[in-house]
């Protein structure tokens, strides 16, 4: 299909509950923002599985590029001391 | 209501109770057959989602007629095992599906209809209808806000798209007549506090399509006098086929389960 034929895409986020973040859960197409929130609910919501919705338009979002995960990413790779692993997590925090 | 109710008798509450069904059931199963057909996966999904609504409803509908009528039939009999002259539905809702503009036109007539029948009935002496409706509106809000966005965006769209969903409307229009034509089972169930006026439900249902043709830039046609009796079970050509298609399956395996 020709690129004027199709409408553009947008990326989906669901909440699942209060208290919860928005998650990246799929893309979709939509010729506006409102009918990309129609769909999402309709592709994305139709098991329960949110209270809210967010619909971004694809080529609004910035990524990295995989050529720099390298420099980006392994530099971290070292450094243990940063994750929280050294704590004793108690047993009633449960979403941790 | 000031004047005692009148009585309602199970014969006339089952009747207006598959008025009711059968609009959602054949709506339904008319959007159905647009499931793999939409112009896009994601219309595909949005049809069939309204679609399932409707069937919920009218499982809920037909489950209460026969509860009404006392003689066993269920939801199912009562769906796949009544020919045509035993459908109550107006005529509007088995009009073919059309182009995708045509449907969008049929669905925001019935939508709106709905809507506003069901917003009045949720205060229904019928407990079991106020229920009912007070749980349908929520989807039916949806189904008007669905719909009405694709009226707006093909007929203040391009000059084909616009040209398809007027020819669309002037095709249909007559058929909502029908809608709101009050007869004696529909008076009865507004005197005795079960059903809604239908003469308010269609100024109502009139100011909120004229909102959104308004804003479709879409010309109302005008009323015509109708010559058309689905509530009392007389159908245009298109229902029979429906039927064979959505009751096939019980005729030839008679209490087929899955």
């Amino acid at each position: 299909m020709e690129d004027k034929h199709q409408w553009p895409l947008y990326e989906v986020f669901v909440r699942a509950r209060g208290g919860l973040d928005h998650k990246h859960v799929g893309s979709l197409h939509a010729s506006d923002a409102r009918m990309a929130i129609d769909h999402a609910r309709d592709l994305y919501t139709r098991r329960q599985e949110g209270v809210s919705i967010w619909v971004v338009p694809s080529n609004a979002i910035v990524a990295s590029d995989p050529a720099d995960t390298d420099s980006l990413f392994e530099p971290a790779r070292d450094k243990i001391y940063r994750h929280p692993t050294f704590y004793e997590i108690p047993d009633e925090v449960k979403t941790l | 209501m000031s004047a005692p109710a009148p009585k309602v008798d199970a014969d006339a509450l089952f009747r207006y109770v598959l008025r009711l069904g059968d609009l959602s059931l054949v709506l339904g199963q008319r959007l159905g057959e647009w499931v793999g057909h939409s112009p896009a996966l994601e219309e595909d999904l949005g049809l069939a989602n309204i679609a399932l609504d409707l069937i919920g409803q009218a499982r809920l509908l037909l489950s209460y007629a026969g509860e009404i009528e006392g003689r066993g039939r269920d939801e199912d009999k009562l769906a796949y095992l009544r020919e045509q002259g035993a459908y109550f539905n107006a005529i509007l809702a088995e009009q073919p599906n059309g182009d995708f503009g045509q449907t969008i036109v049929r669905q925001v007539l019935i939508d709106a209809f709905q809507l506003e029948l069901y917003e009045r009935m949720a205060a229904s002496r019928d407990e079991r209808l106020a229920a009912i409706a007070a749980k349908s509106v929520k989807e039916v809000r949806y189904h008007l806000r669905y719909s009405g966005d694709w009226l707006v965006r093909l007929g203040d769209g391009t000059a084909e798209s616009h040209m398809r969903v007027q020819s669309a409307l002037d095709l249909l229009w007559p058929y909502t007549v029908e809608l709101f034509a009050a007869d004696d089972l529909d008076t009865l169930m507004a005197e005795s506090g079960i059903g809604p006026d239908l003469s308010e439900v269609h100024s109502a249902w009139s100011a909120r399509v004229d909102a959104i043709l308004n804003e479709a830039t879409l010309k109302r046609p005008a009323d015509r006098p109708h010559a058309w009796h689905g509530k009392r079970g007389q159908h245009s050509e298109h229902l029979g086929y429906i039927l064979a298609e959505m009751q096939h399956l019980q005729r030839s395996y008679p209490d087929a389960r899955w």
